[in-house]
């Protein structure tokens, strides 16, 4: 489904990515985890076509076809959602008009005709029961003055509405009560099918017991330096990142060592 | 009216203003006809002042942003009566929104436009209809507020004072209140090019209350100048709203003065939203001359090409308990510039004043130019005043968000263009003109607006 091959992506002359490889097949799941500022959002948002990353070197192919060479809402269309870590606050575009627009783009896109105001309605109304968000914020301006937990469960509530092929999901869990948590994971695992794919980004292990990953990857400094199963992310929430930094950092240094 | 360019540039200054005041002695018989000694009164006054004014000069601080003079310093044709023109209206306007029920009141080429009845009065008392009629019909009242609210010596108005001629005339008596709005029309249609300046008068007695709709057209695609006045006297604790719709094509220039008076306990509220026009002044002052007053005033300007859209306020805090507040927003597409200079006077004793104003542009290309400057003169210690003037881009974080949903990229610059033009169209308070008005601001930023249908007029 998704292949990147030696991604590098920089800004304003930084490289932050530096040579990503990363193959997800369909029905899979999988975690990215790794320390703060090592370019997890910055290889989400690549994924999802923002442009004010420089990509110098690589490629990414999604379905078989060039992946960058599409605009974000091409890639929306195709299948693709992003979960943003920081959902942005819109004052002034409703939520209503908003998800509508956002539904009827993906239908038009499959030939179909727009949803009608009442079956619009229905399908929101299912969506929201099932990510049980409030149903006042849908009256609200696009994540106008949501609490922190409130976005989050917007993105999801998003997701259900758009059912992606691949969903990139950037911390949605920060910030989420248990019982959000639990919602939201369960929403992720409702729209799971064999031909859907998920790479969930996260810091805590506690979201993988309800969201089980096939892989686990470490993200560092740009790469992946580390890739296992769920038990991983165990080790991870014991021992925190020092050792793998610091294995990756030797191993940079031309050593090969397991700490 | 030849323009001889042989004088000096001090004389040419005052040339247009004396060209004017000439055409006025000229024809004084029929401006003055027979009219009430008071009106006569008031156009010599008028007339004698303008020719020792100038036209604001390129440099004038009041006008530093849009340079009329060239524009009067015309050969258009003035009428100074009414040239007939017959025309179905209904065959003209579409109206999609059935459900605007208003009193119509139509002005062509600045005379009051109504083959049978000029003065309609309500059942209650209101009056309203052509302010030339008023006159001859109900001197006495118009005496008591004619050019009693002009707070400026701006010469633009000294001369739609010299040489008005018909507008529209509105009387609500003590407590009464309009049953719906009222709707405006000015219409432009003419077979050469030609100036205007119509004058409207509406006097709110104490405790009374009316909303106006105001929408200004032009027909065909003839040069056209406008220089209206109007002047609202709202007395203690009456309610005034006037929703202002400006639709003039890219050959048409207009100014605009209104002159608001409010006594104590009077709340007033406009709003002017300009969807098209090619040189559009708006002047509006407001005087706040009874304790707690409310004034809300509130404009919306989109604009591209060359297009240029000046808004001048003058909120005059004169009392003190008073609450005001203005929001300016101008959608600036192309080469377009739009201006706002409000001035907010709080004077000596105006204590517990509350004044605020914000003022924000969107750019939407680096050729378009916003001008912001807000003016505070406070005279009093007791006083709450902010302002706040932003000038800005689409929010590139937004616009990704919306086309990560896959809304494509045009479509989602419009509903940020829409959301940002919304906080003024929210304001609304005539749901189905604040509905109607949204569509058309949609229409228009979608660049799809015709003049056929684009009037929120009630026709059947
Ligand atoms: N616009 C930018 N300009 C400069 N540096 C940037 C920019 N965006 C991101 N970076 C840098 O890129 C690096 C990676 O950031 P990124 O947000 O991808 O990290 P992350 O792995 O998602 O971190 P976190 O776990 O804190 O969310 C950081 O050092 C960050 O400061
Ligand atoms: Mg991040």
């Amino acid at each position: 489904m998704l292949k990147i091959t030696n991604l590098r992506t920089s800004i304003n002359g930084k490289e932050i990515l530096k040579g990503i490889d990363l193959e997800v097949k369909a029905g899979e799941v999988h975690a990215i985890m790794g320390p703060n500022g090592s370019g997890k959002s910055t290889l989400a948002s690549v994924l999802a076509g923002r442009d004010i990353y420089e990509v110098t070197e690589g490629t990414v192919e999604y379905e078989g076809e060039d992946l960058l060479d599409l605009t974000p809402e091409v890639r929306a269309r195709k299948g693709i959602f992003l979960g943003f870590q920081y959902p942005i606050e819109i004052p002034g575009v409703s939520m209503a008009s908003f998800l509508r627009t956002a539904v009827n783009e993906h239908r038009k896109f499959k030939a179909l005709a727009p949803l009608s105001a009442s079956d619009f309605l229905k399908i929101m109304r299912e969506k929201k029961e099932m990510v049980e968000i409030d149903s006042n914020l849908t009256n609200r301006s696009v994540n106008e003055g949501f609490s922190g937990g409130e976005k989050k469960k917007n993105e999801i509530f998003q997701m259900a509405l758009l059912e992606p092929k691949l969903a990139i999901l950037d911390e949605t869990d920060s910030g989420l009560d248990i019982d959000a948590l639990r919602i939201v994971a369960n929403g992720v695992n409702k729209l799971k099918t064999a031909e859907n794919a998920t790479i969930v980004i996260t810091h805590y292990q506690r979201l993988l017991d309800y969201i089980v990953p096939d892989f686990v990857h470490v993200l560092y400094n740009g790469r992946i330096v580390k890739t296992g199963t769920k038990e991983l992310a165990f080790e991870l929430e014991e021992r925190g990142y020092d050792w793998i930094k610091k294995e990756s950092d030797l191993k940079l240094n031309g050593e090969d060592v397991k700490i | 009216m030849v323009r001889t360019l042989r004088f000096n540039r001090e004389i040419m200054d005052t040339l247009s203003t004396q060209q004017y005041s000439d055409l006025f002695l000229k024809h004084k018989d029929i401006f003055l006809g027979d009219e009430p000694k008071f009106l006569q009164e008031i156009r010599i006054k008028a007339a004698e002042k303008l020719s020792t004014q100038s036209f604001p000069a390129k440099k004038n601080e009041l006008y530093k942003y849009t340079f009329l003079e060239p524009y009067f310093n015309n050969g258009f044709k003035k009428n100074i009566i009414p040239k007939p023109i017959t025309f179905d209206i209904c065959d003209m306007f579409r109206c999609d929104v059935p459900t605007l029920d208003t009193h119509l009141a139509i002005v062509l080429n600045g005379f009051y436009y109504d083959t049978k009845k000029l003065l309609i009065t309500l059942p209650n008392g209101i009056i309203y209809g052509s302010l030339a009629e008023a006159i001859k019909q109900y001197p006495a009242l118009v005496e008591a507020h004619l050019s009693k609210y002009i707070t400026t010596d701006d010469s633009y108005v000294t001369l739609n004072s010299a040489m008005a001629r018909d507008g529209v005339f509105l009387y609500v008596p003590k407590n009464k209140s309009l049953d719906k709005p009222i709707q405006i029309i000015n219409i432009l249609l003419a077979d050469e090019e030609l100036m205007v300046q119509p004058r409207n008068l509406f006097i709110m007695e104490q405790g009374s209350s009316a909303k106006i709709v105001i929408c200004d057209h032009t027909l065909n695609d003839n040069k056209y100048l406008t220089n209206s006045a109007t002047e609202v006297y709202v007395a203690s604790d009456a309610n005034f709203e006037c929703f202002r719709m400006q639709n003039e094509h890219n050959e048409a220039v207009q100014v605009s003065h209104t002159f608001i008076h409010q006594e104590a306990g009077s709340n007033v509220r406009t709003n002017n939203v300009t969807l098209h026009g090619g040189v559009v002044r708006n002047n509006l002052y407001v005087n706040l001359a009874g304790e707690h007053c409310e004034n809300t005033s509130l404009g919306l300007f989109l604009t591209d090409g060359t297009q240029q859209v000046d808004n001048y306020t003058f909120i005059d805090h004169a009392t003190p308990n008073c609450n005001s507040n203005q929001l300016y927003k101008g959608i600036l597409d192309n080469k377009s510039t739009g201006s706002f200079t409000g001035k907010i006077m709080v004077r000596k004793d105006a204590q517990k004043t509350m004044a605020y104003q914000r003022n924000s542009n969107l750019l939407l290309t680096s050729d378009a130019h916003a001008n912001a400057k807000p003016q505070l003169e406070i005279y009093a210690d007791d006083v709450k005043c902010t302002h706040g003037a932003t000038i800005g881009q689409i929010d590139e974080n937004a616009l990704f968000y919306l086309r990560s949903r896959g809304i494509s990229e045009r479509e989602s610059r419009l509903l940020l263009m829409y959301a940002f033009a919304f906080e003024v169209i929210k304001q609304i308070q005539v749901e189905p003109l604040q509905i109607r008005i949204g569509d058309l601001v949609e229409k228009r930023l979608r660049g799809e607006l015709s003049r056929c249908n684009n009037c929120a007029m009630y026709c059947k």
